[in-house]
């Protein structure tokens, strides 16, 4: 329907398709606006936007290259990157093959009771067996499709030499259907095939759900090195310029950057001065000037004006991808951590191999038979297998999830829930995320027509802080004044012609306290100050993490007055001019006396501390980068989720106590009678379900806290 | 029971069918993007792309 394609092509173009992520569309206008401004770029066939996944596939000319594309995207008012080609993460891959699987065990299911009902309520003779046949033939492709993840798991930690949550199921369900066709082939009374496709679907149920709430926060892929400067303009000894591939750079190049590129490597100014934004590496948007002999990095992007810039790094040693290998290095550590689940299946899993081998063992002495010893000891091994379990943490998980999606915290995978409940201390980075992040200008004591000059030069101007004045201005219902000639000169202003006047928004002449600009008209100055404020909540979460017994403090890579200023307003200790590696320190630290730390951030020089930390949680506003590496991103203007998170995360896990609680109270009820033979297909079937509800109800309890305050 | 020899196909079939439709819509990626299509709905066929926009964002609060 919003796909239009261009038919008029006269001969066969060569088309490719490329991705790119926007993480910026929020609503179906931005949809609309995407896909149409793109469409009416040359060379453009097809655009379709995946609002989900926050990503815009477009099949183009090959003669379009991507820079052009993400420059389109971005003239329409949204900053995109370019994707991976491959579409598909691994995540994907594996909660289709899950949901897959789910189909195909709720189908052989639905079958098999159909033909096990009618068995149960006496069928017998002939169609009995016709029946256990059919069951047979349905079950064995469904328990072999169906199984697989859990066989492959199960196989997996057997190699190693543990075991996990998936060996019981693997052997109570493999052994389960062995001897059902042994028991159909022999035309015996019982056949379990119900039992062990009915197993698979529940647990393929608790499976899929876990897997779908990992997928649905975690949009975008790879991007800190994409946001890097892909390629370089380098200047040879003899005047000419090439354009080298990022990968390819050299130290001691001589690199040319236009105003508006990103920086491909770490340098040193040889010649010119400019603006640079930085926030890529400190997460201060303030833009910084630069001139002869300073030093610039990679991701930089070049404001102002053209410089020159002698390599001092390339590639895998610019400051940017030391940070991205400290990411990797940091994360690794957090990925020892060990679901519950996991622990308790590794007290779980033994108990039950025991027991099971037990009752066999002790009814072949009771002398009944190999045979009835072993239908025993499969109906231990199934009426024990966790199937409340399976589902007791996901189910608790997804609700809970759910629950704080709609209080705007999108939590990343359960083990981020797990971890975020066990948390002591929070750790907050100042700019971006105890603050707003956006220098908000204060033009209240501004006249009319002072604003609206002021908005037709701010709307002139590349500068991120007359990007946020016209915004303001623009939300204030302002109409630009008609304002000619204007020109921006780098690290200077905007400067214009307003009928006749001379008018200008210029560097202010006093670098006093904060950032600031000067509005000129004619021959009056007036000075337009910018706050970052504090985001409006931020003493009240505070203060409710307090009473979780959390304590909180501040470490910033800002400079020592504001962030002393305020950690005394809030009355919490505060870390300034912390570079990554020492935030990363101070968690280690933190972490070696026992303490299970919470890392709040937003900037790419938090992106280590968001992955070392226990758990993390970055602002939606954040950098791509810190958002993959933190566990949650809370979306608007209030801090409070963060507290809200602690809180439903604790709740949670009472939950899945209590779900834990209860699916081995059924085990306690329900392995006497499997052990004393009593325990027929029907009663283990009733009692898994039961069992089964009995946890989603527990679980559903919590979809009560998207409501609550 | 004679019945059984049609039923039971019957009921094989029905739930074949919509075993194999998922895998299709699974394959077609008509669940890729579930919150797009929520608002694709909102968008205004028009021309004018910019009158269409406003009037959505408008709708939208």
């Amino acid at each position: 329907m919003n796909v239009r394609m261009n038919l008029a092509a006269d001969e066969p173009i060569q088309l490719t398709d490329s991705r790119f992520t926007v993480p910026g569309m929020r609503c179906a206008g931005c949809i609309a606006k995407i896909e149409r401004g793109l469409q009416k770029v040359d060379g453009v066939d097809a655009v379709r936007v995946n609002f989900s996944a926050k990503r815009v596939a477009v099949r183009h000319d090959r003669s379009l290259d991507a820079d052009a594309l993400v420059h389109a995207i971005g003239k329409l008012g949204f900053e995109g990157q370019a994707a991976e080609t491959n579409p598909l993460g691994q995540d994907d891959v594996e909660s289709r093959m899950l949901l897959r699987s789910l189909a195909v065990a709720g189908f052989g299911m639905m079958n098999i009771m159909l033909l096990s009902v009618s068995v149960w309520s006496g069928a017998g003779g002939v169609t009995r067996e016709l029946f256990h046949w059919l069951s047979a033939l349905i079950a064995l492709p469904v328990v072999a499709y169906a199984g697989r993840p859990f066989f492959s798991s199960a196989a997996m930690a057997l190699r190693h030499r543990r075991t996990n949550m998936d060996v019981p199921i693997s052997i109570g369900v493999l052994l389960a259907t062995g001897l059902s066709v042994y028991e159909t082939a022999t035309g015996g009374q019982h056949a379990y095939f119900d039992s062990a496709v009915m197993l698979l679907f529940f647990l393929l149920a608790g499976r899929a759900l876990d897997a779908t709430m990992r997928n649905k926060t975690r949009a975008g892929i790879g991007a800190l090195l994409s946001r890097m400067g892909k390629s370089a303009r380098i200047l040879a000894e003899d005047g000419s310029t090439t354009t080298v591939a990022a990968a390819d750079l050299q130290p001691d190049m001589l690199m040319l950057v236009a105003a508006g590129e990103a920086l491909a490597a770490d340098g040193v100014i040889e010649d010119g001065r400019s603006s640079i934004d930085n926030s890529m590496l400190t997460g201060e948007s303030t833009p910084q000037s630069v001139g002869h002999k300073d030093l610039v990095f990679a991701g930089a992007i070049n404001l102002s004006n053209p410089i020159r810039v002698r390599v001092t790094a390339a590639s895998s040693d610019t400051a940017i991808a030391e940070i991205a290998r400290l990411m990797d290095e940091a994360g690794q550590s957090r990925s020892h951590y060990v679901r519950i689940a996991d622990r308790a299946s590794r007290l779980y899993a033994p108990a039950v191999h025991t027991l099971a081998l037990m009752a066999f063992l002790g009814w072949m002495i009771a002398g009944v038979g190999l045979h009835q010893s072993l239908v025993i000891a499969i109906a231990v091994l199934i009426i024990t297998c966790p199937c409340a379990m399976g589902l007791a943490v996901p189910a608790a998980q997804v609700v809970a999830s759910g629950a704080l999606a709609k209080r705007g915290l999108l939590v990343k995978d359960g083990s981020a829930l797990e971890r975020l409940a066990e948390v002591d201390t929070a750790l907050f980075d100042k700019t971006g995320t105890l603050t707003m992040g956006e220098p908000v200008p204060q033009i209240d004591r501004l006249s009319s027509e002072q604003k609206s000059v002021a908005l037709a030069l701010a709307q002139a101007s590349r500068h991120p802080l007359s990007k946020g004045l016209a915004t303001a201005l623009e939300g204030g219902g302002i109409r630009s004044a008609a304002v000619g000639l204007l020109s921006e000169a780098g690290g200077e202003g905007i400067k214009g012609d307003w009928s006749g006047i001379p008018v200008a928004l210029e560097r202010t002449a006093t670098a006093g306290e904060g950032l600031s600009t000067t509005l000129r008209i004619g021959e009056s100055l007036v000075a337009i100050p910018f706050l970052d404020p504090e985001r409006p909540d931020v003493a009240e979460t505070l203060s409710v993490l307090q009473a979780l017994g959390v304590e909180s403090r501040i470490i910033s890579g800002d400079r020592q007055a504001p962030v002393g200023a305020l950690a005394r307003a809030l009355n919490i200790k505060g870390d300034s001019e912390m570079r990554p590696e020492n935030k990363l320190a101070l968690l280690e630290s933190l972490k070696a006396q026992g303490h299970r730390p919470l890392m709040v951030g937003d900037g790419i020089n938090d992106g280590p501390a968001l992955a070392a930390a226990h758990a993390s949680i970055a602002p939606g506003s954040a950098s791509d980068v810190s958002q993959q590496a933190a566990d949650a991103v809370f979306l608007g203007r209030t801090l409070i989720t963060v507290a809200l998170a602690v809180a439903v995360a604790r709740r949670t896990m009472r939950i899945v106590r209590q779900n834990f609680g209860f699916a081995i109270g059924y085990n306690v009820l329900a392995v006497p009678l499997a052990l004393a033979g009593l325990a027929t297909p029907l009663i283990a079937a009733i009692a898994m379900s039961l069992s089964s509800l009995v946890v989603v109800g527990n679980s559903l309890r919590l979809a009560r806290v998207g409501n609550a305050p | 029971m004679n019945v059984l020899v049609f039923l039971i196909p019957v009921a094989l079939f029905l739930g074949g069918a919509g075993l194999v439709l998922f895998f299709w819509a699974m394959r077609d990626g008509q669940f890729e993007d579930l919150d797009g299509a929520a608002n694709r709905i909102l968008i205004d066929d028009e021309e004018d792309a910019q009158l269409a926009r406003t009037e959505e964002e408008e709708s939208l609060r």
